[in-house]
């Protein structure tokens, strides 16, 4: 049986990843991807406690999870879209509109 | 008539004022008039009903409900009328309502005419409360609300300065005397814990003997109760060192005048006085206060009259010279006699105070009597009213003014307190002054020739009826009124007075008091009359004396330099540069100050860069996940 620890340094590794990319990649799709990444490393670890808590509660909280991101990412992918049809933008550092 | 319905004596004029404040101004001036004249009128004749019911024996108290009530402190919103009620409701309710009869004449095409009924109306509401209260903080209530009152009239003319400025110093003066009052009434609460007069007067002999420690002195807790609260009666009533406000109270209407000077306001130290007799009479060094400020007073006040030329201020002199003598009364615990003179003084200053305002109403505006001249033919009602109210104020024989200042002259002469000789002395001097000055002002003003153009003199008229019915009335009441004697009326509330002296003494201080005021009009008659030319001689002669007079004793210059100016200074160069403009103007914009900079600092971080917003998301989570771990 594959110990728990592995899937930690899975899930860690995966989620590592994910927000070293959303922080150093300016592109926002692969932007969107790197957030991806994170939620799903963060589903793996909820469902492998589960796994080995004999608890339902991680699995169904996965659930959870999946159909918000799903969500997120239609928005995200809307607003993506939104940006690069009207202002020909498609780099983070180019949207500051915002800014204090 | 049951005593539940007496309260209507306060709600007629209350209604009046609620009446003319919110609707006056929408209806015709006549009908506010109306309302104010017919609201005193309610008052007036149920407030007959009362004094009836307190002659028949009756003395009525009742309670209509609990105003204040905080463990020990209860205090219920009730009226006493006993008889020194009922003496004042009569002053009050009629003086007040002759007045305002009169006012509807005086003050006809005022454009502030519905304001003015309505303050009027709440004036005589507030000294109805002040005199009917059953407890102390009624008293104070009427006290502040009379204070109040008297500001808005003085200042009723506010757009000119020297009225909006006769109207605060009024009330700032009042203020420095009823500061004091509070604190007596403070004091007087924390030592008895009760307000009620009754609790009061019952509680009051334990406190004898008592002293309160005051940094370092032990005082007697009765004489700084009294001390404190005639610091109020000072103030209100204008006596010496706070009498300041009286004379320049002539800004306002002189209907208002006469208001403040005969029913209502100036009165109230005394009634005070006389209501707190069991207090008072605990305590002898409050009462050699009391009737030495009194005497020095009603001196002082009478020789700056001798030699004033504005005809209102004249009579305002008077008043406080007259007040001084309620307070010798007081003052050598003759407190039947004190309000004797207060009521028959009442209808005399009333009646000066008119006729004063009817011959500025003839000579339009005009005050100075040395501008005027003859007036007796043009103006017979005025003419023989105002002898009236200057004979019955110079003390002649079988008039009301004679019957109550020969009972102060004779109870100050034969109290047997060792100031008492004293102050009839100071008294029979003033009786001299009184009765000159007044007579100085009939014999300039309404006799001789007249001073000014030949057509200003076809310009005076006699005033209109409604004028001139409340004149008459009041001359005839000057007469009459001192034929009831009210200090054997007010015997089962202040006491009989202990007399130390005999027959023959009584007849003795009777003649001197009588030689005095006949003297005081010879030498008017002398002067102004026989010899036209002598004042001003006697002005030249005498240039120091007459200076100082003419300048009041240069007291009004000499608080403008040791209280206005400092005060001014001090707020000039410390409240507004330092506590105006650092403190509170700092702390009000200080704050704002204080959020558009962090606002500012905090604007350098957020520079729109998502990233960046994610790496201090990151860095924030981290640090709370230390800070959970280390735990």
């Amino acid at each position: 049986m594959i110990p728990l620890n592995w899937y930690l340094i899975l899930s860690s590794t995966l989620f590592t990843i994910g927000l070293v990319g959303f922080i150093v990649r300016k592109d926002l799709i692969v932007m969107l991807m790197c957030l991806e990444i994170m939620f799903n490393a963060v589903n793996i670890s909820f469902a492998s406690f589960s796994y080995y808590n004999a608890s339902l509660t991680g699995q169904i909280f996965v659930l959870f999870s999946i159909a918000v991101a799903a969500c997120e990412t239609a928005i995200g992918l809307a607003i993506v879209l939104a940006l690069v049809r009207n202002m020909r933008i498609n780099h983070s550092d180019e949207i500051t509109n915002l800014r204090g | 008539m049951d005593e539940r319905y007496y309260i209507l004596i306060l709600l007629f004029p209350l209604a009046g004022f609620l009446f003319n404040i919110i609707v006056g101004r929408f209806i015709r001036p006549k009908w506010t008039s109306w309302v104010g004249v017919m609201s005193i009128f309610g008052s007036a004749i149920v407030s007959m009903f009362a004094i009836f019911d307190v002659m028949s024996g009756k003395t009525i108290e009742y309670n209509v409900y609990t105003w204040i009530l905080s463990q020990d402190l209860k205090i219920n919103f009730g009226y006493l009328i006993d008889q020194l009620t009922a003496v004042m409701l009569f002053v009050v309710c009629f003086v007040g309502w002759l007045i305002h009869i009169y006012s509807v004449g005086y003050m006809h095409g005022d454009p502030g005419y519905p304001r003015y009924f309505a303050y009027l109306n709440l004036f005589v509401f507030s000294m109805l409360m002040l005199v009917m209260g059953n407890n102390l903080v009624q008293l104070y209530f009427g006290w502040e609300a009379v204070g109040l009152c008297s500001y808005f009239l003085i200042g009723f003319w506010y757009e000119k300065k020297s009225a909006a400025d006769a109207g605060k110093k009024a009330f700032i003066v009042n203020r420095v005397g009823d500061f004091g009052f509070a604190l007596g009434i403070f004091l007087l609460f924390v030592s008895v814990y009760a307000l009620n007069y009754s609790e009061v007067f019952h509680k009051i002999p334990f406190l004898q003997g008592k002293t309160i420690n005051i940094l370092g002195w032990d005082v007697d807790l009765i004489t700084l109760i009294a001390l404190l609260l005639f610091c109020g009666a000072v103030g209100k009533s204008a006596q010496i060192p706070l009498y300041v406000w009286l004379p320049d109270a002539m800004e306002g209407p002189t209907p208002v005048s006469a208001l403040i000077h005969a029913a209502t306001m100036v009165t109230a130290g005394v009634f005070m006085v006389a209501r707190l007799n069991p207090l008072y009479g605990l305590s002898d060094t409050a009462l050699a206060v009391v009737g030495i400020i009194g005497g020095i007073t009603s001196l002082f006040a009478a020789t700056i009259g001798l030699v004033q030329r504005d005809m209102k201020r004249i009579i305002a002199y008077s008043t406080i010279s007259q007040i001084g003598y309620m307070f010798v009364a007081c003052g050598v615990a003759a407190y039947g006699a004190g309000v004797f003179h207060l009521y028959t003084h009442a209808f005399f200053k009333a009646l000066l105070f008119l006729c004063a305002g009817s011959v500025m109403h003839a000579m339009s505006g005009e005050l100075d009597i040395y501008k005027m001249g003859g007036l007796r033919r043009k103006m017979p009602v005025t003419y023989i009213t105002f002898l009236i109210a200057a004979l019955t104020i110079s003390g002649v024989p079988g008039l009301s003014g004679f019957f109550s200042k020969d009972e102060i002259l004779w109870f100050a002469f034969s109290s047997g307190k060792p100031y008492g000789k004293f102050l009839w002395a100071i008294g029979t001097i003033t009786a001299t002054l009184t009765a000159f000055y007044t007579f100085r002002i009939l014999f300039v003003a309404f006799h001789g020739k007249f001073r000014g153009s030949v057509e200003d003199f076809k310009h005076v008229h006699e005033s209109p009826l409604i004028m001139t019915i409340p004149l008459v009335v009041l001359a005839i009441g000057s007469v009459l009124v001192g034929y009831f004697s009210v200090p054997h009326f007010l015997e089962p509330i202040v006491g009989k007075v202990s007399v130390m002296a005999n027959y023959a003494q009584e007849r003795f201080v009777m003649i001197i008091s009588i030689i005095a005021g006949i003297s005081g009009i010879m030498i008017a008659w002398y002067m102004y009359i026989v010899k036209p030319q002598l004042p001003e001689r006697l002005a030249k002669t005498f240039q120091g004396i007459y200076k100082v007079l003419w300048n009041k004793y240069y007291v009004d210059e000499a608080y403008s330099f040791l209280f206005v100016k400092p005060t001014i200074w001090f707020a000039d160069k410390f409240i507004e540069r330092f506590t105006d403009i650092r403190i509170i103007e700092g702390i009000v914009n200080g704050i704002p100050k204080l959020c558009y900079n962090a606002g500012l600092w905090a604007r350098r971080i957020h520079k729109g860069y998502l990233q960046q917003y994610a790496i201090f998301m990151i860095i924030g989570i981290c640090i709370f996940i230390l800070i959970l771990l280390s735990r």
